[in-house]
């Protein structure tokens, strides 16, 4: 599938891994993901009402099956952690364009987490030469809609369910 | 009635429909409509799965816009379900439905089954 793409390139992402405070005062460390094992945990934890479009799978099985598939070369997979839990994680797969989906468990949300996981994300990509970043939102996603324009992602004409956002990025490789 | 676009999941939902329709005796219609592929290349595919499978279907062609057609056709009382390839699922995962899928689930008044 060809999306439309901004004309201008997105750039000033920071890389990881970094180490910051969210507005609950708590100590968040964002970096690649090192195990698989933290993620499914993670996904098992997971509020089915923070679910998207079908993702993460339900049970434990078919949670470790879609990691495998989603964390194998050329794919970027960031984790935002606090204490040593994984409370985050964001991903982008695919080949010339690259789609992305973030999740916060929901203790975790509205604390500037997501932002922080997001532009990190970005940033690695960046590094890794990855130009092209698009992502499927629901339409009433509001604070999720508003967190990607943030970081500069356009929303596309689509006739889907979904929105369809794209963004540019500024390569550093 | 079951749409088909020629993609590799509507053959299997064809051929999931084909075993249903068999085991239920219920009445089966194929309508085709082009994908990436032209009608006529999508005819020939299913007329050839419907030989394979042994089963003897009416193969009707959707011109035009198939989501439209399909919902006008069940309206008209022809058919009372109308069955379609579920989705698919983006590079990550994610479920997502064509334009076709789309119109058929918000503007038809039968039953819609989407096959995954």
């Amino acid at each position: 599938m060809t999306r439309n793409y901004p004309d201008e390139a997105v750039g000033g992402f920071p890389r990881p891994p970094r180490e910051t405070t969210d507005d609950e005062g708590r100590s968040i460390v964002v970096g690649h993901a090192t195990e698989l094992d933290a993620l499914v945990e993670l996904y098992v934890d997971f509020d089915p009402a923070d679910r998207a479009q079908g993702i993460p799978p339900v049970g434990e099985d078919a949670i470790r099956e879609w990691l495998e598939r989603i964390t194998g070369t050329d794919t970027v997979n960031m984790t935002a952690r606090h204490d040593g839990r994984v409370v985050g994680h964001a991903m982008l797969v695919g080949e010339d364009e690259h789609e992305l989906a973030i999740f916060v468990l929901q203790a975790y949300q509205n604390a500037g987490i997501g932002t922080e996981l997001l532009r990190t994300t970005l940033g690695a990509a960046a590094a890794d030469g990855i130009e092209r970043v698009w992502l499927a939102v629901e339409r009433w996603n509001d604070p999720a809609i508003a967190l990607y324009r943030r970081v500069g992602f356009e929303s596309v004409d689509n006739p889907d369910f979904e929105m369809v956002m794209t963004l540019r990025l500024e390569t550093e490789a | 009635m079951v749409g088909v676009d020629g993609t590799e999941r509507a053959m299997e939902t064809l051929s999931e429909s084909v075993e249903r329709a068999r085991a239920s005796g219920d009445d089966l219609t194929v309508a085709v409509y082009s994908g990436a592929d032209p009608v006529s290349v999508v005819e020939t595919q299913v007329r050839d799965r419907l030989g394979a499978l042994e089963y003897d279907a009416p193969v009707d062609r959707l011109e035009g816009h198939p989501g439209g057609t399909l919902v006008e056709r069940a309206e008209r009382g022809e058919y009372d379900r109308i069955v379609l390839p579920g989705g698919t699922r983006s590079p990550l995962g994610k479920l997502t439905f064509d334009s076709t899928v789309k119109f058929v689930l918000l503007n038809a008044h039968t039953s819609v089954t989407l096959i995954r």
